[in-house]
C-alpha cells in the first residue's frame, strides 16, 4: 500500500470542497428534482387524501413503514461499523469510518420522517412527542411507537456527536486552507481548535466514551423498531427472534451501503490512493460474515414456524415460501444470501466489482425483507373473510424511489461541505508526526491512536 | 359499573344485512363507493361473514355477524401512542377520533380486522347528509374507527336511568343492529348482572369467543349453529 505524503493529504481531500464543476451542480438539481417530486407527492397525499396511496383494509402498512424499517436499517452502517473498528482499533478503519458515520445521520434523518409521513393526519405528529400540555395529556409510554421516538432521537443525537466529534480537527484544516466567508464558516464550526494537546486528549476521551455509548444504543434502536412488529399479535410477527433478527439485518445492510458508498466516491471523487481494494476486501468479509448470520435467523424464523405448525402462521408462510410472494421471497434469498455467499466466500471475486455487485443484492434483499415481513403478514391475518391485497401506487412509488435520491443529495452536499475522509485521522494513522498526534505516553504510544 | 357485552346466536342469524344497514345509519358510516369498495376500504363496523363448507352442490353456507369484539384484554389498545384507543371502566373498548392520528397500529394489531381508516374525508350523496345522526360525530380523513357498541344510545339510556334514579333495565339499551335484527340473533347487556340476557347466554354451552386463544377475552360470545 502506498501512502500519499503529506500535502498530496490536503490537498486530494480538500479538493472538493474548493473546486465545483459543473457536474455537481447538474447532480444536485437532478437529485433535488426527485426530492422534490416526492414532496409534491406527500402534499397531494395530504391534500387529496391518504387514499390515494395503496394501502387499504387490512394492509394498513405498506411502503411508508417498509422505507422507515429499511433506511433506519441502513443508518447501522455507520456509527456501529465504525464504533467497533474503533474499539477494536483496526488501522485500516481510518479512510472508512466518517463515509460510515455521515451514513449513518442521513438515513436516521430519512428514516425518521416516515412515521410522519404514513399518519393519516400528519399535522398531529407532535401529540407523538412528550411535551407537558395544558390538559396533562401524554403520549402512551406503552406504545412500541412512542419507544421508537425515544429510541431513534437518542440515536440521532448519539450518531451526530460521533460523527461532528472527530471533524474538529478538519474544519480546522479547512478554516486554515481557505479565506473570505468560507473562513468564517468553518471558523465558528471548527469550535476554536488550535490543535493543543489538550484538544487533543479531550477529543480521544470524547470519542473513546461515544464509542462505547453508541453501540449498545445502535443494537437497541433497531430491536425497539422490530418490537413495532414483534408486540402486535400478527401471524410471523410475534417473534422473540425479531430483535436480533432485525439488528443483523440492519447490521447487514448497513455494510451493503457502506461498500457502495466507498465504491462511488473513490470513483467519482478520485480517491482511489486512500480507498484501497484492502478496504473493500476487509468489508466484503465483513459482509460475508452478516450474510451468513442472516440466513442463520431466516433459517431459524422459518423452521420454527414450520415445526409448530400454527394454522394462521402456516398461511402466511406458504405466502411467502411458495404462494404470491415467493418471487419476492426467492429474489430476497439471492439478493441477500446466495450473492454474498458466492461473491465474498470465493476470494478471486472478492474485488471492487464484486463488492459492488454484492451490496446491490443485498440492498434489494434487505428491502424486500422488510416488505415481506409487514404485506403479507397483514394481508393474512386469522379471518380468511378479511384477507386482503396490497398493491402500491404511485404516489407511495415516488416517496420511496426518492429516498434514495434523498440520500445521494445529502451525500453529495455533504462532500462538498466536510471531507470524506478523516485528514487528521489518515495522517495519524499513516504518518505519525509529533506535531500531529497527541504526545505519547505510556498509555497513549505514538502511532497507536486508542480511538 | 356495568361492563357491556353481546351474544350472536348463529342459529338465527340468516345473513340479510339489516344489521349492516342499520349500523351505518346510525353512527354516520360514510359509504366509500363502488370503486373504493373494491379496493377493500368499505366500512362495516358491523359485517356479515360468509363461509361456505363443502364442494359444490353439496355446499352448506353459515353467516358470522362481526363487529368489535370489545377485547378485555384489546391488542390495539397499548400500541396506540396517543391513547385514542383506550379502554372505558364499562367495558367498551373506546376510540377517540379527535385523539387519533392515524399511525393504523390498532388496526394492524387487531386480530378480527374491525378497525377501518378514513382514507378520504367522508361525504353523502344528496339527499343521504339529511340523515345524519346528530348524536354521532362524524371522522375526518386519516383517523380510525370502529363499532362503539353504540356508545351514544349507552349514555344516553345511563343518563336517563340516573335521572329517574334507578339502574338500567335490562334490555332498555339496544344497539342499532341488535335493534334491526329482525330473527333477534344479537343481544345485547350486562354480562356483570347474572341474570341478564347476555349473561345467561354467554354461559351457554354453545357459547364460544372468536379466536378465544388470542387472549384477547373478547366481550362478545358466539353461540354456535346447531342445524
Amino acid at each position: 500500500m502506498t501512502h500519499p505524503s503529506h500535502s498530496r493529504i490536503n490537498s486530494d481531500l480538500l479538493r472538493p470542497i474548493l473546486q465545483t464543476s459543473w457536474k455537481f451542480y447538474a447532480l444536485v438539481t437532478v437529485l433535488g428534482g426527485i426530492v422534490v417530486a416526492a414532496l409534491i407527492a406527500w402534499l397531494s397525499q395530504m391534500y387529496f387524501g391518504f387514499g390515494i396511496s395503496g394501502i387499504t383494509w387490512p394492509v394498513y402498512w405498506g411502503f411508508y413503514v417498509t422505507s422507515f424499517v429499511f433506511w433506519i436499517g441502513i443508518s447501522h452502517a455507520g456509527t456501529l461499523i465504525s464504533a467497533i473498528l474503533r474499539l477494536v482499533n483496526a488501522g485500516w478503519r481510518r479512510p472508512v469510518t466518517r463515509c460510515a458515520e455521515v451514513i449513518t445521520v442521513f438515513a436516521l434523518m430519512i428514516g425518521a420522517m416516515f412515521p410522519i409521513v404514513h399518519l393519516g393526519r400528519p399535522w398531529l405528529a407532535f401529540w407523538l412527542f412528550p411535551y407537558p400540555s395544558e390538559r396533562l395529556i401524554w403520549p402512551n409510554f406503552r406504545s412500541p411507537l412512542v419507544w421508537d421516538f425515544f429510541a431513534i432521537n437518542t440515536y440521532l443525537t448519539g450518531s451526530l456527536l460521533f460523527l461532528f466529534l472527530p471533524m474538529l480537527p478538519d474544519f480546522a484544516v479547512v478554516r486554515d486552507k481557505s479565506t473570505g466567508l468560507r473562513h468564517r464558516i468553518y471558523s465558528v464550526l471548527a469550535l476554536g481548535w488550535r490543535g493543543t494537546p489538550k484538544q487533543w486528549h479531550r477529543l480521544e476521551s470524547g470519542m473513546a466514551i461515544m464509542a462505547v455509548a453508541i453501540v449498545p444504543v445502535a443494537v437497541s434502536v433497531h430491536t425497539i423498531v422490530s418490537f413495532d412488529f414483534s408486540m402486535a399479535p400478527v401471524p410471523m410477527w410475534q417473534s422473540t427472534i425479531f430483535g436480533p433478527y432485525f439488528v443483523a439485518g440492519a447490521i447487514f445492510s448497513g455494510i451493503a451501503g457502506l461498500l457502495l458508498a466507498m465504491a462511488v466516491l473513490r470513483r467519482v471523487l478520485h480517491l482511489e490512493a486512500y480507498l484501497h481494494p484492502v478496504h473493500f476486501e476487509n468489508l466484503g468479509k465483513l459482509l460475508l460474515v452478516m450474510a451468513l448470520l442472516w440466513g442463520y435467523f431466516v433459517f431459524n424464523e422459518r423452521l420454527v414456524t414450520y415445526y409448530g405448525n400454527e394454522p394462521s402462521e402456516m398461511a402466511v408462510f406458504w405466502r411467502t415460501q411458495r404462494e404470491s410472494f415467493a418471487p419476492l421471497y426467492w429474489t430476497m434469498v439471492i439478493g441477500n444470501f446466495v450473492l454474498p455467499l458466492v461473491i465474498m466466500g470465493v476470494r478471486r471475486f472478492r474485488t471492487i466489482t464484486g463488492c459492488v455487485i454484492a451490496s446491490i443484492g443485498v440492498v434489494v434483499g434487505m428491502w424486500l425483507e422488510r416488505f415481506l415481513i409487514i404485506v403479507p403478514a397483514l394481508g393474512h391475518k386469522y379471518l380468511p373473510y378479511s384477507y386482503g391485497v396490497y398493491r402500491p401506487q404511485l404516489v407511495e412509488i415516488i416517496i420511496a424511489a426518492a429516498t434514495f435520491a434523498a440520500m445521494a443529495l445529502l451525500y453529495v452536499l455533504f462532500t462538498k461541505l466536510v471531507p470524506i475522509i478523516s485528514i487528521w485521522e489518515l495522517k495519524a494513522g499513516e504518518h505519525p508526526s509529533p506535531d500531529l498526534m497527541p504526545p505519547g505516553n505510556e498509555e497513549h504510544r505514538l502511532g497507536e491512536l486508542h480511538l | 359499573m356495568p361492563r357491556w357485552g353481546m351474544a350472536a346466536d348463529l342459529d338465527r342469524c340468516d345473513g340479510c344485512g339489516a344489521c349492516v344497514t342499520a349500523c351505518h345509519a346510525e353512527n354516520n358510516i360514510s359509504t366509500v363507493g363502488p370503486d373504493q369498495a373494491s379496493r377493500g376500504r368499505a366500512k362495516h363496523w358491523i359485517r356479515v361473514e360468509r363461509y361456505w363448507e363443502g364442494e359444490f352442490p353439496d355446499v352448506r353456507l353459515k353467516f358470522r355477524p362481526v363487529m368489535c369484539q370489545h377485547c378485555g384484554n384489546a391488542p390495539c389498545e397499548p400500541v396506540c401512542p396517543t391513547y385514542a384507543s383506550h379502554h372505558t371502566e364499562d367495558g367498551l373498548n373506546a376510540q377517540v377520533y379527535n385523539r387519533c392520528i392515524g399511525t393504523r397500529y390498532c388496526a394492524n394489531a387487531c386480530p378480527y380486522n374491525v378497525r377501518f381508516f378514513d382514507f378520504f374525508n367522508p361525504s353523502w350523496d344528496k339527499p343521504l347528509h339529511l340523515q345524519l345522526n346528530p348524536d354521532v360525530s362524524l371522522r375526518e380523513v386519516g383517523v380510525m374507527e370502529k363499532c362503539t357498541f353504540c356508545v351514544q344510545r349507552i349514555k344516553a339510556a345511563t343518563i336517563q336511568a340516573k335521572a329517574e334514579d334507578r339502574k338500567v333495565a335490562d334490555g332498555e339499551i339496544k344497539p342499532a343492529c341488535a335493534q334491526a335484527c329482525p330473527a333477534q340473533a344479537l343481544v345485547f347487556g350486562d354480562l356483570d348482572d347474572p341474570e341478564s340476557a347476555v349473561s345467561r347466554l354467554s354461559r351457554s354451552s354453545r357459547g364460544s369467543k372468536l379466536l378465544e386463544d388470542r387472549g384477547t377475552e373478547p366481550a362478545v360470545t358466539y353461540l354456535s349453529r346447531q342445524s
